[in-house]
């Protein structure tokens, strides 16, 4: 579904992704750890389509096409979700609104008709239950005045409604207490299925006692330094990520 | 003298209106026009040098040779057929400035409301016209405001009785008939609201034709002790015209009035609104609207004179400058020495589009009381990348994501309009504007 080959990229002239190489398969999650600073959002921004940061090489290719050939509302259309770290608040505009008018653009993009007013609502009401959004928060101004656990859930709420191929969380549980972040992984473990993968970004291990990954992957200094099982990640919980910098930092470069 | 031409025309206008007085040269009311016509002959037209008009410049703008009082070739209905949807109330209309009775619906029992020309209310109101006409406009400043009073003719004063609730809003259809030649137009109107009385009212100023307009619209609105008054101000008209108009609001105790003044297009306008508080537990609301585009030009400047105690006003100006556009927002606050516990709240917000547009704030506040809550505030600044990123990676084109957003950032002002068919017209014109 993903294959990510030499993946370099910078935001400002410095250089941040330094070479990822990583394969995503349909079904498969995906855990993206690492120190601050490693380079774990401006990959999960990256695949997005972020405009500030600069791709320098290396290549995505996502269900058989070149990633970087698409304009980010593209990418949504071809099923790419990206879960905001920092979700923003936009006045004026109510979630209902936002999300009707993405789900018809994506469907206008992929030649399907319009969703009617009826079944629009009806899916809205199912999948609020999902996340245990109050439906009343959704008539409100996009996450304005939300407390971060209402934009966290608000998020894979969107998610649920644009049912992508692919959903990329970025550092969702940051800011969650323990009862909001378990509400987000039900949600996210809700749309688990066989076709569709995820990106889970985090910085912390308790995010995935909840969604399980099949892959973790460790990223310090712009690559991909160490890949295991979900083991790997209680390792880091316990080990903290010192070990793995020494590891690499003492290594010489060939 | 620069723009003779048109001073002329306005000497012989004024000299026109003296010769048809019937000998009535010497009652009140056109004695303060006379005073008037000397105020702004020794003013003549004002300049950037001048304060209030330092990123205003007339200059082009007066350089036109404007007719005055053009006969319209229009039909009844070429001049109906501006888009209001769903026109309901007393619609009054105006062609060229002048009052068109006989288009004019006025479906308010006579008991409430009563529309009458200038000459008819020295007749039937001498008293309150008296009273009220050209009170607080400052001709002796405002060149003009002078001229307007001067030329004042053809408008209309408004007079709703003391504890009469209009049901139906007063909506004010100004055309300028701009199809064969450059127009000019004085527009006057007194709109006075008794006791306890309650109206709403709009002003819609549109084009039609190509040609240039020049307006120059003075309202005057005197609003009783507990009246409350919702007053729209809605301006489209075409790039090449000018509109030059003063909103003086004069209001009583515990009396409400709220201003929305709307500017959808227009090639160079200054909207002045002046607003006295002469009273206490007064309620003030300003709101405003903007999107300039193209080489548009708009200002506004207000006036909040807080005379007296225990009074609120709250100001708030959007606007949205595209392409070359220029906008300016000056807002003076006067909190006098006897208006304890004012509360004076003030904000002018932009978003800049276009890297050409130009947008300059001046928040200005003269606080003489000790006891009070002022703020003031002006942003100008672009649309928010992120959000639009935002939107975009949830499938909304960018272009869509942005006009989502300007949009948005009009509705607040467009939210609270409470003349349904003024409310359509806008929202239509906006989206017409700023792109589906």
């Amino acid at each position: 579904m993903l294959k990510i080959s030499d993946l370099k990229a910078s935001v400002d002239g410095k250089l941040i992704l330094n070479g990822i190489n990583l394969e995503v398969k349909p079904g498969e999650v995906h855990a993206i750890m690492g120190p601050n600073g490693s380079g774990k959002s401006t990959l999960a921004s990256v695949l997005a389509g972020r405009d500030e940061y600069v791709v320098e090489g290396g290549s995505v290719i996502y269900q058989g096409e070149d990633l970087f050939e698409s304009a980010p509302e593209d990418r949504a259309a071809k099923g790419i979700f990206l879960a905001f770290q920092y979700p923003v608040e936009i006045p004026g505009v109510t979630t209902i609104n936002f999300l009707k008018t993405a789900v018809n653009e994506i469907r206008k993009k992929n030649g399907q008709d319009p969703m009617d007013a009826a079944s629009f609502l009806r899916m809205m009401r199912e999948k609020s239950k999902l996340v245990k959004i109050d439906p009343e928060l959704l008539k409100r101004s996009l996450n304005e005045g939300f407390s971060g656990g209402e934009k966290k859930r608000n998020e894979v709420f969107q998610m649920a409604m644009l049912e992508p191929t692919l959903g990329i969380l970025d550092e969702t549980d940051s800011g969650l207490d323990i009862d909001a972040l378990r509400i987000v992984a039900d949600g996210v473990n809700e749309l688990r299925n066989e076709d569709r993968s995820f990106i889970v970004v985090t910085h912390y291990q308790r995010l995935l006692d909840y969604i399980v990954p099949d892959h973790v992957h460790v990223l310090y200094k712009g690559r991909i330094v160490k890949s295991g099982t979900k083991e790997l990640a209680k390792e880091l919980e316990e080990k903290g990520y010192d070990w793995i910098k020494a590891e690499v930092d003492n290594q010489v470069p060939a | 003298m620069e723009n003779q031409v048109l001073i002329d025309k306005f000497s012989a206008q004024f000299a026109a209106i003296q010769k048809n007085l019937n000998g009535k040269g010497e009652s009140p009311f056109n004695k303060v026009r006379s005073d008037a016509m000397t105020h702004f002959e020794r003013q003549g037209f004002p300049t950037p040098r001048h304060e209030e008009w330092k990123y205003s410049n007339l200059k082009k703008v007066l350089k036109k040779d404007y007719n005055f009082h053009v006969q319209s070739s229009l039909s009844e209905e070429e001049v109906k057929s501006m888009p209001l949807p769903n026109l309901y109330g007393n619609v009054l209309y105006f062609v060229n400035g002048v009052y068109q009775e006989e288009y004019s619906d006025i479906v308010s029992p006579t008991d409430k409301l009563k529309i009458m020309t200038f000459r008819e209310a020295q007749e039937e109101i001498p008293e309150l016209l008296e009273a009220h006409f050209s009170k607080h406009v400052n001709s002796e400043a405002e060149a003009f405001s002078a001229l307007n009073t001067a030329l004042a003719n053809d408008g209309v004063v408004v007079y709703i009785a003391d504890n009469q609730t209009l049901e139906e809003p007063i909506i004010m259809r100004m055309l300028g008939d701009v199809t064969s030649q450059d127009v000019g137009a004085i527009v006057r109107n007194l709109i006075i609201v008794g006791k306890n009385a309650e109206v709403k009212v709009a002003e819609a100023y549109r084009t039609i034709g190509d040609k240039a307009s020049f307006t120059n619209a003075v309202t005057e609105i005197h609003v009783g002790q507990d009246a409350r008054v919702d007053y729209y101000k809605v301006q489209n008209e075409n790039d090449l015209s000018t509109h030059i108009g003063t909103t003086q609001v004069h209001q009583l105790d515990r009396s409400y009035f709220y201003a929305a003044t709307f500017t959808i297009n227009g090639g160079f306008v200054r909207n002045n609104l002046n607003i006295i508080l002469d009273g206490e537990h007064i309620e003030t609301f300003m709101y405003g609207l903007y999107i300039p585009n193209e080489r548009q030009h708009v200002d506004n400047h207000s006036v909040v004179d807080h005379r007296k105690p225990n009074s609120v006003s709250n100001e708030l100006y959007k606007g949205i400058l595209m392409d070359h556009s220029t906008g300016v927002f000056n807002g003076k606050i006067f909190v006098r020495e006897d208006a304890q516990k004012t509360n004076a709240y003030q904000n002018c917000r932009n978003v800049i589009v276009s890297k050409d547009a130009t947008m300059n704030t001046k928040p200005q506040l003269e606080i003489w009381a000790d006891d009070v809550k002022c703020s003031h505030g002006a942003t100008t600044g672009q649309l928010n990348d992120e959000a639009i990123f935002y939107m975009q990676s949830r499938g909304i084109p960018r272009e869509q994501a942005i006009r989502l957003q300007l949009r948005a950032f009009a509705e607040d002002v467009v939210s609270k309009i409470k003349i349904d068919s003024i409310h359509e017209y806008l929202e239509g014109m906006i989206i017409e504007k700023l792109g589906e």
